[in-house]
C-alpha cells in the first residue's frame, strides 16, 4: 500500500516536473512577487485614496438649491472618483509586468515558468483580483460619501432623488459595476503593457487610451460622432454602468457598455498574449 | 564618487574648454536623442496625434438646415454675421427709435423704467404649448439694457457710442461693441430715474449721466474714427438671450432663447436733428420685441404678427421694446451662434503632450536604467551641464515637432471649422502667432518639466505618472466639470496645467454673460501668466533635479 502511494506521489512529482509548474504555482509565484515589494501596496492604497478623495470632493462641491431642478445622477456623482482611481489602476497593472522587463526579472520568471501564457494568465488573475478588492473598498467609500453628504445638499428623497444606498437596485449595479470596471481597466492596461513592454510608454499609452476619448467628447459637437464615441470607446461606454437616472436614454445600456469595455480589455489581453508568446523576452 | 574626484582638477584646468565643451555636450545629447528609434517614433506619434485629434475636433460638427425643401450643409446654414469696426464678430440686434443727426449735436433723456420678459423653461422646457411662441414671464437678464445711442447708420456692425441703464450693472457707457465704462451704480425706477446724455463733436462722443437732471457727471469720451456727417441718434432697448446652463458631472448643457427689454423714456430732447423731425423705429438686426404669450400688453405692444414694432409714445413719454444684444460674440457652449475658435483645432496638443512627456522623461531615466549615466558623467563631470544639455535638446525637439504640428493643425483645421458652419472668431495675426507658437512652446516647456522630473525620480514610470498627473489631470478635472468651477479654476491657476492658457485666443467680456469655462476655451489666468506658471514649475523641477544630481550618487 505504502509503496503504491509513494509511487503515485513520485508519479505526480515527475509529471509536474515534466510540465514545468502548474497554474496554482504560477498564481502563487505572482502573488508572492506582488506581496513582497512595497510598490503595489502603495498603489493599491493610492487607488482607494484617490477614488474616495475625488468622490468626496465632487459630492461635497455639488448642491441642488431648492429653487432649481437638478439634472444630477447622485450615484454617478458619488462614483466620480472612479475616473481618477482608474489612472492608478492602470499604473499598477502596467508595472506588474513592465517592472519585470526593466529589472531583467522577466528572464528569471520565464526560466522558472517557460509557459509564458500561464505566467501571463496568473498575472492577469492576481492583478484583477487585487484591483477588485481595492476597487470594492474605494467604491464602498465613495457610496458611503454620497449616502452621507448628498441628502444634506438638497438631494433628498422628497425631491425625487433615490438615496445612494446599496439596497436600491440601480445603485448596487452602479457600484458593483464600477468595481468590475476597474478590474477591466486593469486587464486592458496589462494587455497594453504586454504589447509595449516599456513602463513609461505603457503608462503613457494606457493613460492616453483612458482619457483621450472623454476629452474628445468635450470637443466633439457632431451628434453622430458623439453617439459613436459614447458607444464604442472603452471609458465612455464602460462608465455607462454608473448611470442610475435616465437609463433608457443612454447611448448604450449599462451592461452593454461594460461589455464594450470587456471587448477592449479582451482584445488588448489577446494582442499582449500573442506578443508575449511570439516575441523574444 | 569617482566622478567627483575626477571633476575637481578638470574643473579648474579646463575652464576655457568649458564653453566648447557644452557645444560638444549638446551634440552628444542630440545624438543620443535622435539615435533611439523609439523616441523618434514617439515624437512622430506626438505630432500625428496633435494633428489628427485636432482636425477631428475641428471638423466633426457639420450642421444641416433646410430652406425651400433644399437641404443645406455647413456654412450655407449661417445667417448674416455682422462684424464690428474692430473686426470682431458681434451681435447687433436692438429696437431703435431714431432720427438723423447732422454735424454736432446731442440727445438727453430721462429713463423712467426698465422691464423685460423671458421665456419660461420651468414648466415645459420652453417648448411652446400652442405653437405660437414661447410662454413669457416677466424678468430681466443682468445685461438687459435701454438708453440712448449715436450710431453711424442702422446697419448691423456699424460704429456707435451709447449711454444705457442695465438691470444689474448700473449705468454704462458702451461703444464699438467691446468698450464698456461704468457710470452711476444701482438700478432705475420711477422713484429713482436716470438721466442720460450723449454729445457728438466731430468724431468724438461724450457720455454723461445724472440722478436729477441738473448735476451731470461725465462718464467718458470715445473716438469713433470716420464717423460720417450724418449719423442716427435715438433711444434703444435690447436684452440678451435668456440661457439656463445646467452644469452636471461630465458636461454642461445649455438652453437659451431670446428675451426682451422695455425702456420707458421721458423728457427727450435732441439737438442737431431736423426741425420737427419725428422718431421712427427700426428693428436693427431683427431686434424688435418678441411675439409670445402672457406678456402684458403695455410691455410688448401688439403681440400679433412676427416682430411687432415695439415703439409707442404718449405725449413726451416713449416706450421702446427690443431683443438681441449690442455686444461681441463670445465662444463657448452658451454662445448664441455656433462659434469656434482657432485653438479648437489645437485640441490634439493635449494628447500630443502625453507622448512628448513620455519621451522627455525617458530621455533622462533611460540613462539610469542602462547604467549609461556613469559613462555620461565620466565624460562630462559637470552634472549641471548634462542636465542643461538634456533639457535644451528635449525642449528644442518638442518645440520643432509642436510647431510643425500646430501650423498644420491650424491651417487645415480652421477651414474645416468654417466649412462646417461654425463662426470662427477672428483674431489678430499676432494672436494667431501667439497661439500657434505658444502651443509649441507649451510642449517644449512641458518636455523640460518632464526631463527635470526624470532626473529627480530616476524612474520613468514615476516621472511619466507625475508629469501626466500634474499637466493633464487638472485640465480634465476642470473641463469635464468633475470639480465645481471654483476649485477647478484654482487648479488651473497653480498647477502646470495653467500653461494651457497660452492657447486661449479670444478674451472674455464681462459685459457679456456667458459660461467662461476651460471647456469653452477660457482659462482663469491670462495667456502669458498661465504660461509663466508652467515655466516656474519647469524651472523648479530643473533646480531640484540639479540639487539631486549634485548631491546623490549616480
Amino acid at each position: 500500500m505504502s509503496a503504491l502511494m509513494t509511487a503515485e506521489r513520485a508519479g505526480t512529482m515527475t509529471g509536474r516536473r515534466a510540465g514545468g509548474v502548474g497554474m496554482l504555482d504560477a498564481l502563487h509565484a505572482e502573488w508572492t512577487k506582488l506581496r513582497t515589494v512595497s510598490g503595489p501596496s502603495w498603489l493599491l492604497l493610492g487607488i482607494v485614496a484617490l477614488t474616495v478623495t475625488v468622490s468626496v470632493a465632487a459630492v461635497g462641491a455639488t448642491s441642488c438649491p431648492a429653487s432649481m431642478r437638478c439634472a444630477v445622477d447622485p450615484a454617478k456623482l458619488s462614483l466620480a472618483g472612479v475616473q481618477f482611481g482608474q489612472a492608478v489602476v492602470a499604473i499598477l497593472a502596467v508595472l506588474t509586468l513592465c517592472n519585470e522587463y526593466s529589472t531583467g526579472m522577466i528572464k528569471v520568471t520565464l526560466t522558472a515558468m517557460p509557459r509564458r501564457l500561464e505566467m501571463y494568465a496568473a498575472k492577469a488573475i492576481i492583478t484583477a483580483g487585487v484591483v477588485l478588492l481595492a476597487g470594492a473598498v474605494a467604491v464602498l467609500g465613495s457610496v458611503l460619501a454620497g449616502n452621507l453628504i448628498l441628502p444634506g445638499h438638497g438631494f433628498t428623497t422628497a425631491r425625487g432623488f433615490h438615496p445612494v444606498s446599496l439596497s436600491y437596485g440601480p445603485v448596487l449595479r452602479a457600484a458593483g459595476g464600477s468595481v468590475l470596471y476597474l478590474a477591466l481597466i486593469a486587464l486592458l492596461s496589462l494587455g497594453i503593457a504586454a504589447i509595449v513592454r516599456d513602463s513609461a510608454v505603457s503608462i503613457g499609452a494606457a493613460l492616453a487610451v483612458l482619457y483621450l476619448f472623454p476629452i474628445m467628447l468635450a470637443f466633439v459637437t457632431d451628434p453622430t460622432w458623439k453617439h459613436r464615441l459614447d458607444r464604442w470607446t472603452p471609458t465612455n461606454a464602460g462608465l455607462a454602468i454608473q448611470a442610475t437616472t435616465g437609463v433608457r436614454n443612454l447611448p448604450i445600456s449599462p451592461w452593454d457598455g461594460l461589455g464594450v469595455l470587456a471587448i477592449w480589455a479582451g482584445a488588448a489581453l489577446l494582442l499582449g498574449g500573442l506578443a508575449l508568446r511570439f516575441r523574444d523576452a | 564618487m569617482t566622478t567627483g574626484t575626477v571633476s575637481v582638477p578638470r574643473a579648474h584646468a579646463a575652464a576655457d574648454a568649458g564653453r566648447a565643451g557644452f557645444g560638444l555636450l549638446l551634440r552628444s545629447e542630440w545624438t543620443k536623442f535622435r539615435t533611439v528609434r523609439g523616441w523618434v517614433i514617439g515624437m512622430f506619434i506626438a505630432a500625428l496625434l496633435t494633428v489628427f485629434v485636432g482636425l477631428f475636433a475641428a471638423g466633426n460638427g457639420s450642421s444641416n438646415c433646410q430652406t425651400n425643401n433644399v437641404v443645406l450643409h455647413g456654412k450655407a446654414c449661417l445667417p448674416y454675421i455682422p462684424h464690428g469696426p474692430g473686426g470682431e464678430v458681434v451681435t447687433d440686434s436692438f429696437n431703435f427709435a431714431h432720427q438723423p443727426l447732422t454735424g454736432n449735436g446731442s440727445i438727453t433723456v430721462r429713463v423712467l423704467s426698465l422691464s423685460g420678459a423671458h421665456p419660461d423653461f420651468g414648466s415645459n422646457g420652453g417648448v411652446p404649448a400652442g405653437g405660437s411662441g414661447p410662454t413669457l414671464t416677466p424678468g430681466l437678464m443682468p445685461w438687459s439694457k435701454a438708453g440712448i445711442i449715436i450710431k453711424q447708420d442702422t446697419k448691423q456692425g456699424s460704429a456707435y457710442a451709447a449711454m444705457m441703464v442695465t438691470s444689474s450693472n448700473g449705468v454704462r457707457m458702451q461703444y464699438d461693441y467691446t468698450g464698456d465704462i461704468a457710470g452711476l451704480p444701482g438700478s432705475v425706477s420711477a422713484a429713482r430715474p436716470r438721466w442720460l446724455r450723449l454729445t457728438r463733436a466731430g468724431d468724438s462722443v461724450t457720455g454723461y449721466d445724472s440722478a436729477d437732471g441738473t448735476h451731470w457727471t461725465k462718464v467718458g469720451t470715445v473716438q469713433l474714427t470716420g464717423l460720417p456727417a450724418t449719423v442716427q441718434v435715438g433711444m434703444f432697448a435690447t436684452a440678451p438671450n435668456y440661457t439656463q446652463t445646467s452644469t452636471s458631472f461630465g458636461g454642461s448643457s445649455n438652453q437659451g432663447a431670446p428675451s426682451q427689454a422695455t425702456g420707458v423714456f421721458g423728457d427727450v430732447t435732441a439737438s442737431g436733428t431736423p426741425a420737427g423731425g419725428t422718431w421712427a423705429a427700426t428693428a436693427v438686426g431683427g431686434g424688435g420685441p418678441m411675439t409670445g404669450q402672457g406678456v402684458a400688453a403695455g410691455q410688448a405692444g401688439p403681440s400679433a404678427g412676427p416682430r411687432a414694432a415695439g415703439f409707442t409714445h404718449a405725449g413726451r413719454t416713449f416706450t421702446v421694446t427690443g431683443s438681441g444684444d449690442i455686444a461681441p460674440v463670445v465662444a463657448g457652449a452658451a454662445s448664441s451662434l455656433p462659434t469656434a475658435t482657432i485653438e479648437q483645432s489645437l485640441a490634439g496638443a493635449f494628447i500630443g503632450l502625453i507622448a512628448i512627456v513620455v519621451v522627455a522623461a525617458m530621455f533622462f531615466t533611460a540613462e539610469y536604467r542602462r547604467g549609461l549615466i556613469r559613462t555620461t558623467l565620466a565624460a562630462t563631470p559637470r552634472r549641471g551641464q548634462v542636465l542643461a544639455a538634456k533639457a535644451i535638446v528635449a525642449a528644442a525637439a518638442a518645440f520643432v515637432v509642436g510647431l510643425v504640428a500646430s501650423v498644420v493643425a491650424v491651417s487645415l483645421g480652421v477651414p474645416l471649422e468654417r466649412n462646417n458652419g461654425s463662426v470662427v472668431l477672428p483674431v489678430s495675426a499676432l494672436t494667431e502667432v501667439r497661439v500657434v507658437v505658444g502651443t509649441a512652446a507649451l510642449l517644449a516647456v512641458a518636455a523640460v518639466f518632464a526631463v527635470g522630473l526624470g532626473a529627480i525620480l530616476r524612474r520613468s514610470a514615476a516621472a511619466v505618472t507625475l508629469a501626466v498627473a500634474t499637466v493633464v489631470l487638472p485640465f480634465l478635472l476642470a473641463a469635464l466639470n468633475i470639480l465645481p468651477s471654483g476649485p477647478a479654476a484654482w487648479l488651473l491657476r497653480i498647477t502646470p496645467a495653467a500653461g494651457l492658457a497660452i492657447q486661449q485666443s479670444v478674451p472674455p467680456y464681462h459685459q457679456v454673460a456667458s459660461v467662461y469655462s476651460p471647456a469653452g476655451g477660457y482659462y482663469p489666468l491670462p495667456p502669458f501668466a498661465g504660461f509663466a506658471v508652467l515655466c516656474c514649475w519647469a524651472a523648479a523641477a530643473l533646480a531640484l533635479a540639479y540639487v539631486v544630481l549634485r548631491r546623490m550618487d549616480a
